[in-house]
């Protein structure tokens, strides 16, 4: 075991090891356990960071820190892990994201309580969403994938609001009905494959395959759909984005900060990752339809945000627009289409997560998430927080020069000209383009609504005596990473590109886009 | 005739036992009674070693080929008698609190397993039907061992018609196989099968369909599944747990016998049947699981769906011996990792039963405060039933997809499919127990005490299901143990 192979391996499952150790500590030791939560993520944290910087971006695209080891023979599942340019920058986000949540834990742990359970379970979600990143082997990777399920349910339902239960078991069946059929393609993928005489779940292997033409038409058509299913609900795509809404707005702020900042990803992840090079031909015909219903997701939801009176679920549903847009670049097809996907995630990742972080500290202050109850007159109440709302409300609109830009007006561009592959589809993609421009229209309407109501205005009487602490050290603690990553992403967008680059050429040199 | 002793051992050291319990505890003083269990769990654990020292020196037979010891037969036993271990373990306290009759309890207890024991060495239709007899009669005494409880009345009663009744069909279809082919040994039945035409093969696969309705009713399979949820419901719980999981695995290590060796040859007539019977079995397990509101029942209707589960590989069976074997490699790790996790689910029922004794869903409110052991656990036995990572059930559910898939043609891709959507909703159900215990307040916020032993089985359990999920290798290699299917084709 030398520091190359096993480093993804330690850093992945190092969470899981302090989920364990907390577990032991007494419940009554409260301080401990939150300082335990910060130092087990933050120590994945530099771990992470360190395989970052080890990282070789000149080699090309090859995997690197790769692990590819026996694991359960009977079934061909073998321990292949490794890390490419496009896998490291959702990794290190999602590093990133939890050791900034459980910073924020240190201050608030959500209603009842039992912080014990809280960040034993956030550590258990860290180890299973890394960890979808890192498997090249199918079997790895479903495991992963339904290793978040678990743990966000319980996440939801017992730190959420309300409706906390009813939203958690929404979550929890439809991301469970999308990834069992996922799971079906997985296997025939798994049957149909042959390397060597040998059947086998190795992602490498099977793009190998696929590429070899290895799939018929008829079976990748099926096989596509299946296993796009799975990634759709939880991308989510419209219109299966139903649980979204009801699961950010019920889940504690660390629950929507990880489900918006990194869950979400890993439906996008799939489709780049799984679903478009090992089914090149499916993804074809399918492709136009992601591109139609990517569309009317972002049109959609941005005419529902228009219509939110709640501040979360604003949030939420502009999660479902902004998913949109980077399910409008893979459906594209093209390397910019995919690069904007790559950075749209990382991009929503650090706004949204920063949004709902915002929102649950106004939360905390007016104790409603009303917008008509809140009423206005923030930045008077509280300047500071004010101005880091809009500072992250405006970067989520896509504002040139802040991390919500590149992601959309790539997507937007690489729709203008999508894949060779799609030559027929030219003019529909088009339409879609023009899609995409209202909604950032309709997008940056609602957001100014937004600000506006509860920004700006005069101060509702209610609140004149109410005495309102403006945002905590703690909170400044754990939000500037990502406010200096939202400027530094807008300013510097190669931070992204110069990561994914040659991972996403080398996926698209598939003969069949023409690469 | 030249016995294997060796090879009967764990059986007469069993028989032994039975019969001991029975004459220590007439000579026993009312409030000693309960000695009656540590003898039994000895006389088990004897047997358990007796059966370990089998390993490897496989396979046996004895009585003319009609009782065998093989890998499939010892995987079973140990199976059998970790089952034992863990219902006499949970018996102890449940029994002697509430003051039933313990020495006939554990004699009629340790009997049925000697049925157990048996059905997987069963080589002969006769051996198959003692054997499951022997199951099953001391199983209705037991579950009407709450005498002074109407619902245990009917529980007996229900379950003694329904299993008289199809023990009756199946040995009728029994003595017809013996009247077409001549003989009675289940390899020397297919050959005998293999060359029938016209009449007299319709009349075999009549009898087929017979002998399949015993078993069926055993493993509360669609159509005879209606005594299930009332039988356990009534029963004392451990007998419940005995009936879940052992009763019910006996049945299939039958059936296994049968579908794989015996009938293999007529599989096109009756793999039909089985899709049927898997479809419609965890379809109406499933539906009806939904609306139940009291723990047994659930876990009642939850076995129903999962025996439906546990069917789907005898529908892949086909012409080919390889495919055979990783079906039944399936059903066989299946019935394993089943019985791991629903035991423990069964013990944390016994472990609350004491304060709650109609055992309602919503009883179990807040037991994450007042018993955070069993607690965890049922949370981990209700996701693993699901088929849900981080648990061994997942697995389970995995190499039945495998099977599945790896039969190719439409009907393995439909029965997959149907599955599927079966399980996502058998999570609404399931989910519904760690609801109740971790998000809703309890009712009496006092520590709940259960006895050390039920304590013990459910972190056993828990370590189980997760050992499995972990090291799921041992499980997925039981293909390597079906040398039964090979031979046949």
């Amino acid at each position: 075991m030398t520091w190359e192979n096993s480093a993804i391996t330690i850093t992945t499952l190092l969470p899981l090891v302090g989920a364990l150790v907390i577990l032991i500590v007494p419940k009554e030791d409260d301080g401990v356990i939150r300082w335990l939560g910060v130092l087990f993520t933050g120590a994945a944290l530099v771990l992470a960071v360190a395989i970052a910087l080890g990282f070789d971006y000149g080699a090309g695209s090859g995997l690197q820190f790769e692990l590819n080891t026996r694991w359960i023979d009977a079934i061909g599942a073998r321990y292949h892990v490794g890390i490419d340019g496009i896998s490291m920058p959702l990794y290190v986000l999602t590093f990133l994201l939890t050791f900034l949540c459980a910073i924020y834990t240190t201050r608030y742990v959500p209603s009842p309580g039992r912080t014990k359970a809280f960040i034993a379970l956030m550590l258990l979600l860290e180890t299973g969403m890394a960890g979808s990143f890192i498997a090249f082997d199918l079997i790895l990777f479903f495991v992963f994938w339904e290793l978040v399920l678990v743990p966000m349910y319980f996440l939801i339902g017992i730190w959420g609001s309300a409706n906390r239960e009813y939203a958690a078991i929404k979550f929890f069946l439809f991301t469970l009905f999308g990834s069992i059929f996922m799971l079906l393609g997985f296997l025939a993928m798994y049957f149909t494959s042959n390397v060597d005489g040998a059947h086998t779940f190795d992602m490498i292997q099977l793009q190998t395959f696929a590429q070899g033409g290895g799939f018929s038409h008829s079976f990748q058509l099926i096989t596509f759909a299946a296993v796009a299913l799975g990634l759709a609900v939880k991308v989510p795509m419209w219109p299966v984005h139903t649980w979204l809404p009801d699961a950010h707005t019920e889940a504690p702020t660390i629950g929507s900060v990880l489900l918006a900042g990194v869950m979400l990803k890993m439906g996008t992840y799939g489709f780049i990752r799984i679903a478009i090079p090992l089914l090149p031909e499916g993804a074809k015909v399918f492709a136009p339809w992601i591109g139609l219903l990517a569309a009317i997701a972002i049109v959609y939801a941005a005419l529902a945000c228009l219509a939110q009176k709640d501040l979360k679920r604003l949030i939420a549903f502009s999660s479902v627009g902004h998913m949109g847009f980077v399910m409008l670049g893979i459906a594209t097809m093209t390397e910019i289409g995919f690069q904007a996907a790559i950075f749209g995630m990382v991009a929503h990742g650090v706004i949204t997560g920063m949004l709902f972080f915002l929102v649950g500290s106004i939360y905390d202050r007016y104790h409603t998430r009303e917008i008509a109850a809140i009423g206005g007159g923030m930045s008077q109440k509280m300047p500071q927080m004010a101005a880091i709302f809009s500072f992250v409300a405006i970067a989520s609109l896509g504002l040139p020069g802040l991390a919500g830009f590149w992601g959309e007006v790539m997507s937007l561009l690489s729709s203008f000209n999508p894949s060779a592959a799609l030559e027929l589809n030219v003019g529909l993609y088009r339409a879609f383009m023009v899609a995409g421009g209202v909604g950032t229209v309709l997008t940056a309407g609602y957001f100014l609504w937004m600000l506006q109501r509860v920004n700006m205005g005069t101060l509702p009487e209610k609140w004149k005596d109410t005495s309102f602490r403006d945002i905590l050290v703690v909170e400044w603690v754990s939000w500037v990473p990502l406010l200096v990553l939202v400027l530094a992403l807008g300013l510097f967008p190669r931070l992204v590109f110069g990561m994914s680059d040659d991972a996403v050429r080398s996926l698209l040199h598939l003969p069949f886009f023409g690469g | 005739m030249n016995i294997d002793f060796h090879a009967i051992l764990p059986e007469l050291i069993l028989s032994g036992t039975v019969l001991l319990v029975l004459v220590v505890d007439a000579f026993l003083a009312p409030r000693r009674r309960w000695l009656a269990m540590p003898l039994s769990l000895l006389g088990v654990l004897a047997a358990l070693v007796a059966e370990l020292t089998l390993l490897g020196a496989t396979p046996r037979t004895a009585f003319g080929g009609h009782f065998v010891v093989d890998s499939f037969a010892l995987t079973f036993k140990l199976l059998f008698l970790g089952i034992a271990v863990v219902v006499l373990s949970v018996s102890l306290h449940y029994f002697k609190d509430r003051g039933y009759y313990q020495g006939e309890y554990y004699f009629l207890l340790l009997t049925s397993f000697l049925g157990c024991m048996l059905m997987p060495s069963s080589r002969d239709l006769l051996m198959l039907f003692i054997s499951l007899e022997l199951v099953s009669a001391p199983g209705f005494l037991m579950a009407s061992f709450r005498k002074s409880d109407v619902r245990s009345n009917e529980a007996g009663l229900k379950f003694f018609l329904i299993g008289v009744l199809s023990t009756a069909v199946m040995l009728y279809g029994m003595s017809m196989i013996y009247g077409l082919t001549g003989h009675t040994g289940l390899s020397e039945v297919a050959q005998g099968l293999a060359g029938l035409t016209g009449g007299r093969e319709t009349l075999a696969l009549a009898s087929i369909l017979f002998v399949v309705v015993g078993f069926a009713f055993k493993v509360s399979a669609f159509p005879f599944q209606f005594w299930a949820p009332d039988t356990y419901e009534g029963s004392p719980v451990p007998v419940a747990a005995f009936l879940a999981v052992a009763s019910s695995a006996a049945g299939f290590a039958g059936l296994l016998q049968l579908m794989f060796v015996a009938f293999v040859n007529q599989h096109e007539f009756w793999v039909p049947i089985f899709a049927f019977l898997s479809i419609a079995t965890m379809t109406i397990g499933n539906l009806v699981a939904l609306q139940q509101k009291q723990v047994v029942r659930l876990l009642a209707y939850s076995g129903i769906a999962q025996a439906g589960y546990m069917l789907l590989p005898f529908a892949l069976v086909t012409g080919d011996p390889a495919n055979n074997q990783t079906a039944f490699a399936a059903a066989l790790a299946y019935i394993v990792i089943y019985a791991v996790m629903n035991l423990g689910a069964y013990a944390v029922v016994i472990g609350v039963s004491k304060r709650h004794p109609r055992l309602l869903i919503s009883d179990f409110a807040g037991l994450a405060r007042t018993a955070p052991v069993l607690a965890v656990g049922m949370t981990l036995f209700m996701i693993s039933l699901a088929g849900v990572p981080p648990t061994g059930g997942f697995w389970a559910k995995i190499l039945i997809f495998r099977a599945a898939l790896d039969r190719g043609g439409s009907l393995g891709v439909w029965l997959a499919v149907i599955m599927l959507v079966n399980s996502v909703v058998s999570i609404a159900y399931y989910f519904a127990v760690p609801r109740q215990m971790i998000f809703k307040d309890p009712a009496e916020v006092e520590t709940l005490r259960t006895p050390w032993l039920v304590t013990a089985v459910v972190s056993l359990a828990i370590v189980g299901v997760l050992g499995i999920f972990l090291v799921p290798n041992p499980f997925a290699r039981l293909a390597d143990l079906s040398t039964l299917v090979a031979p046949v084709g």
